[in-house]
C-alpha cells in the first residue's frame, strides 16, 4: 500500500542548501513507488521562478530540474496561493511544469496546482508523511 | 561618517530588513545580497518599505539577483552592483554592517 508523501518546501534557492537538498531527496525518493506531492509555501515560491541564471555566483542552476519531475511521476505540486501573493508573483512567473498521462493517450497535463491556505491545510492534512526543508 | 550594511535575508520569513532600516542613517547605503535581493522587487508586501524611504541608497547585488531570475522585477531607483560595485561600495564607506 502506497503511502502518502508530502515535501513541504519553504525556503528560497541558493541562499541554503535546502532547496537543492529537498529536491535530491524528491528525487531519490520518487524510486520508491509512493505518492508523492510537492508543497511550495512561503519563500518556497521562490524555488519555481523562471530566468533564474546563477553563472555569476558559481552555484549549480537546479531550476531546470524541476521540469523532469513528471516523468519521476511527481505529478502533483501545489503552490499556496497567498504566498504568491504577498511577493507580487502570479503563476505566469513560475515555470510551467507538466506530466504526461499514460492512462489518457500520454496526454500532457499541468503538475500545478495553485491552491489556497484553507485548501492546503486540508492537503497536508491527508498526508501520511511530511518531510519539511 | 557612513555606513554601508549588507542584508543576506529575504524580508518575508526575517526581521532582518526592517532591523536594519531601523538603524539606517541619512545618507547611508543599504545593499542586499543573496536572498536579501527579495526586498528589490516590486509588487509585494515589502515594496513600500524601500519606496518610503528616500534618504538611503538601495543597491542590489546583480549576480544574486540573476540567480533568482528576479531582475526583471526590481523596483525603480534601485542600482544594481556586480562583485567589482561590491567591492568599491566597501572602499566608499567608512565601515560595514553585515545584517545577518
Amino acid at each position: 500500500m502506497a503511502k502518502k508523501f508530502m515535501y513541504v518546501n519553504r525556503k528560497p534557492p541558493y541562499g541554503t542548501i535546502y532547496a537543492l537538498e529537498s529536491l535530491e531527496v524528491v528525487l531519490i525518493g520518487a524510486a520508491f513507488d509512493q505518492d508523492v506531492s510537492l508543497a511550495f509555501i512561503g519563500d518556497g515560491v521562490y524555488q519555481l521562478t523562471k530566468g533564474q541564471d546563477t553563472k555569476a555566483i558559481g552555484q549549480k542552476n537546479f531550476s531546470p530540474v524541476y521540469s523532469a519531475l513528471g516523468d519521476y511521476e511527481v505529478t502533483k505540486i501545489y503552490i499556496e496561493k497567498e504566498s504568491l501573493e504577498e511577493r507580487g508573483l502570479t503563476l505566469d512567473d513560475l515555470q510551467h511544469l507538466v506530466w504526461e498521462d499514460e492512462d489518457d493517450d500520454w496526454a500532457e497535463k499541468d503538475s500545478i496546482r495553485l491552491v489556497s491556505r484553507a485548501e492546503l491545510a486540508d492537503v497536508l492534512d491527508d498526508q501520511d508523511v511530511l518531510l519539511s526543508f | 561618517m557612513s555606513l554601508l550594511h549588507t542584508v543576506n535575508k529575504s524580508p518575508f520569513e526575517s526581521n532582518t530588513f526592517d532591523a536594519c532600516l531601523n538603524l539606517a542613517k541619512s545618507g547611508s547605503t543599504v545593499l542586499l545580497i543573496e536572498d536579501g535581493v527579495y526586498a528589490a522587487t516590486t509588487g509585494n508586501s515589502v515594496a513600500d518599505k524601500i519606496k518610503n524611504t528616500t534618504d538611503i541608497n538601495f543597491c542590489v547585488l546583480g549576480p544574486d539577483a540573476q540567480a533568482r531570475g528576479i531582475e526583471g522585477k526590481l523596483a525603480e531607483g534601485i542600482k544594481v552592483v556586480d562583485y567589482e560595485g561590491f567591492v568599491d561600495l566597501v572602499a566608499e564607506h567608512d565601515a560595514v554592517q553585515a545584517w545577518l
